[in-house]
């Protein structure tokens, strides 16, 4: 089973190698991290995918809340959600028909060319992990010289019926003034 | 410094170093004792060491692994947070053992470490090391100061991680230049911990219901209870349930005198060197009540067997205990003392289970730990048995290094109160008696502290008996020499056709090297532990004969000053029963 796991964490030097170094010394199967800053500049998010059964789940969840730097952890996959994967790929094509196949596969991707040199072509796409995926396939007859992705990251969908909101917790920040960092 | 402002004297004056506020802020959080080892970059806290002197005492640990054991054992000793420091590089990393320990164990603890100064940190400075790098997986949390200025928020925020929740150790790691600098401290400044639960968790009314409930159906129950008892302090509320249940109480090491071993339904200790009784008494029961425990595996054995027939309700403070190791029927997160608390105002008995209480008290009865009595010499289990004779009225603390001894001083030494018994339990670090007597000692000046020892681990911290002698520090010590890494030849005579595979602590060109020694004892004594002991200061004496046990315990008891008893023992006792690692209650040695 694949989920996706959305936590806030203080944006202080060290967290992100402590969560990796409790993941990894645990065993547990990380397919993607993405970690960057949020509208509060002293909180970040990092979204995990995380392969596993609940039981593991629910171990990773548990052991990512002791940390202390780490503010919050939901499991985004059990909500209605986006997500996104944003991909960087170098293609080669030489000048001649094979550039205008690429750039209508590109075009059936919603992606677009970047740069163009003599001899490649890099590409930016973005989407869910199948959609990446696939496209990747596709342009491996081409040659893929490089590739680069972000990893997922999730966000949850705004409630239709706000009526029925499945229950979030508050930040634990609210109302703890925290040092602004350096 | 501004010196233009009306004010500027005032200001000056209180102008603090990063070094003095951190001692500082030891004071202010009541701590009594320190064990630091100095080094070049933590000698401003030293410095500042010494102008609290009439406030804090500073104990010099002969090394930084010592510090940090004699740091838990006065906070094993105490319930209160142990404080421990050495400088940056390899006196950092020697503190690393000790943290570790803490953190299994879950003893509060704050290790400080001085570090190069921050403008050199990441050049391969003189005596530097990543420490909060090395120690992040194995500390409750960790800080590196980077700004002085942040140092009062972080000294109380590392008190109040270490002693919140479930206790653990907490590190600082504090550059040179952060500890001369000088501010004016913001004492005030509100905690940063927004990702840390500041309420202690409480089981839910409804859980407590259930729970009450599920002990009213059920015909076979057993408490297991554990160190989160005793971190808890809710020994007391463990008797009145017991009380008011009569359910038969099992403990395992880290738990060791949460339930008063002279109950009759206690079932002393569980798990793999465990009573006999106790291990068929889980086997066998329908209920089990886990309160501050974590199924480990040296209590469970193979974990799909273990109390298989049971419902099991698991209470711990740690939510990510529960169904970590086992699936809890009723997992109940919650501090154990206010569980125990609000179930022991509506718990009543239900079923009959005086039968049940009945099998329990034949098992125990049937099967008690026990050894060959009528052995002319000392056997291990006899001196530590002759021990509790000769101290128990006295209500001694005892600490324990790790091995054969270890597991033996848990069978033979019963307990009927809480902190009382120290072991390094779920790191099992040799090496931890002697200092962690030192610290229980410093901790509890009028009481007796005894460590009962074993060759190997002895010599793994024998350094602190400087400590010891130069501090007056009355630690008795009762070494079981067998001149053998005992539990490893245990598993090297069951296991491995006794083959002997570095286990024998003399010279390598004795016979009991290759394991064709003559029996029972070794033929040589190697090292001569009288003469070190009396090297450093200390009071010694060998005994070997049976007969001369109980005068040469009566001096060292009487003894001023720290005393080891160096006891001749056989090499071929076995810590029985023992359930083989992985194995189940059907595996079990009992000869």
């Amino acid at each position: 089973m694949r989920h996706v796991l959305s936590a806030i964490v203080q944006n202080v030097p060290g967290v992100l190698a402590h969560i990796s170094g409790m993941l990894a010394s645990r065993g547990y199967n990380i397919d993607s991290l993405a970690v960057g800053e949020t509208e509060i500049p002293r909180l970040s998010r990092m979204t995990f995918v995380v392969v596993g059964d609940e039981r593991v789940l629910d171990q990773v969840r548990k052991q990512l809340e002791k940390i202390v730097t780490v503010v919050r952890v939901e499991d985004i996959s059990s909500q209605d959600y986006v997500e996104r994967d944003l991909m960087l790929l170098k293609v080669a094509c030489e000048p001649g028909p094979t550039r205008s196949e690429i750039r209508e596969l590109v075009d059936i991707f919603r992606g677009r060319i970047v740069d163009v040199g003599p001899a490649q072509m890099m590409i930016e796409i973005s989407g869910r992990e199948s959609k990446i995926e696939a496209f990747i396939e596709r342009m491996r007859p081409f040659g893929i010289k490089e590739l680069v992705r972000t990893g997922r990251i999730a966000m949850v969908r705004s409630e239709s019926n706000p009526g029925v909101t499945a229950h979030r917790p508050p930040l634990k920040t609210a109302g703890v003034p925290l040092r602004e960092a350096q | 410094m501004a010196t233009d402002t009306p004010n500027a004297v005032s200001n000056e004056s209180r102008l603090m170093s990063g070094a003095d506020i951190l001692v500082q802020g030891l004071v202010d959080h009541g701590v009594e004792v320190i064990f630091a080892y100095p080094g070049g970059a933590s000698m401003p806290l030293h410095q500042a060491l010494t102008r609290y002197k009439d406030r804090l005492r500073t104990i010099l640990p002969r090394h930084e692994q010592g510090g940090t054991f004699a740091a838990q054992g006065y906070a094993r000793a105490t319930g209160k947070v142990g404080v421990c420091m050495a400088t940056s590089g390899p006196g950092a990393t020697n503190l690393v053992t000790g943290i570790a320990d803490a953190k299994l164990d879950s003893i509060p603890l704050i290790a400080i470490s001085g570090q190069v100064k921050t403008n050199v940190i990441g050049s391969d400075a003189f005596q530097e090391t990543p420490i909060v790098e090395v120690c992040r997986g194995i500390t409750k949390h960790h800080y590196l100061v980077t700004d002085v200025n942040d140092l009062p928020r972080i000294i109380r925020e590392a008190f109040h991680i270490a002693t919140t929740g479930r206790p653990g150790p907490v590190l600082i790691d504090m550059p040179k230049d952060v500890q001369l600098a000088q501010i004016i401290p913001d004492w005030e400044e509100p905690l940063a911990l927004p990702g840390y639960t500041v309420t202690t968790p409480e089981a839910k009314q409804e859980q407590v219901n259930q729970v009450a409930a599920a002990i009213k159906l059920a015909k076979k129950p057993i408490i297991y209870a554990g160190g989160g008892i005793i971190a808890a302090g809710a020994s007391e509320e463990l008797r009145t349930l017991q009380e008011k249940t009569g359910f038969p109480t099992t403990m395992t090491v880290m738990g060791l005198g949460a339930f008063p071993a002279s109950n009759p339904m206690c079932m002393d200790m569980v798990g793999m060197h465990g009573s006999v009784y106790s291990n068929y008494a889980i086997n066998e029961a329908d209920f089990i009540l886990a309160l501050g425990v974590r199924f480990d595996d040296r209590v469970t054995g193979k974990l799909s067997e273990f109390a298989k027939n049971a419902k099991i309700v698991h209470v711990d403070i740690d939510a990510s205990e529960l169904n970590k190791n086992k699936l809890a029927h009723i997992p109940v997160c919650s501090d154990v003392k206010y569980f125990l608390g609000e179930l022991n105002k509506i718990v009543a008995k239900g079923e009959d289970i005086s039968p049940w209480q009945k099998q329990c008290k034949d098992w125990k009865a049937a099967d008690p730990f026990k050894y060959d009595e009528e052995f002319d010499g000392i056997y291990q289990q006899h001196a530590i048995r002759e021990l509790w004779k000769a101290t128990h009225e006295m209500d001694p603390i005892i600490t324990v290094g790790v091995g054969q001894h270890q597991m033996w001083a848990a069978q033979f030494y019963p307990f009927d109160e809480p902190r009382r018994w120290q072991s390094s339990s779920g790191l099992g670090t040799m090496g931890f008696g002697l200092p962690a007597a030192m610290g229980a000692q410093i901790a509890c000046p009028d009481r007796l502290v005894i460590d009962i020892d074993g060759d190997g681990s002895f010599q793994m911290n024998i350094q602190e008996l400087a400590t010891l002698y130069c501090e007056k520090i009355p630690v008795k010590v009762l070494l079981l020499n067998n001149q053998h890494l005992g539990m490893v030849v245990q598993w090297e005579d069951r296991f491995m056709k006794g083959n002997r595979a570095h286990t024998y602590l003399g010279p390598i060109d004795h016979l009991e090297a290759t394991g064709k020694g003559g029996k029972p004892y070794a033929q040589e004594r190697y090292p001569d532990f009288v003469q070190i002991a009396k090297g450093y200061g200390c009071g010694a004496a060998t005994v070997k004969n049976k007969s001369d046990l109980p005068a040469a315990m009566k001096e060292m008891l009487t003894y001023d000053g720290p005393y080891v008893l160096d006891v001749e023992v056989p090499y071929q006792a076995h810590v029985l029963p023992m359930i083989p690692s992985g194995g189940t209650v059907r595996d079990m040695i009992t000869s």
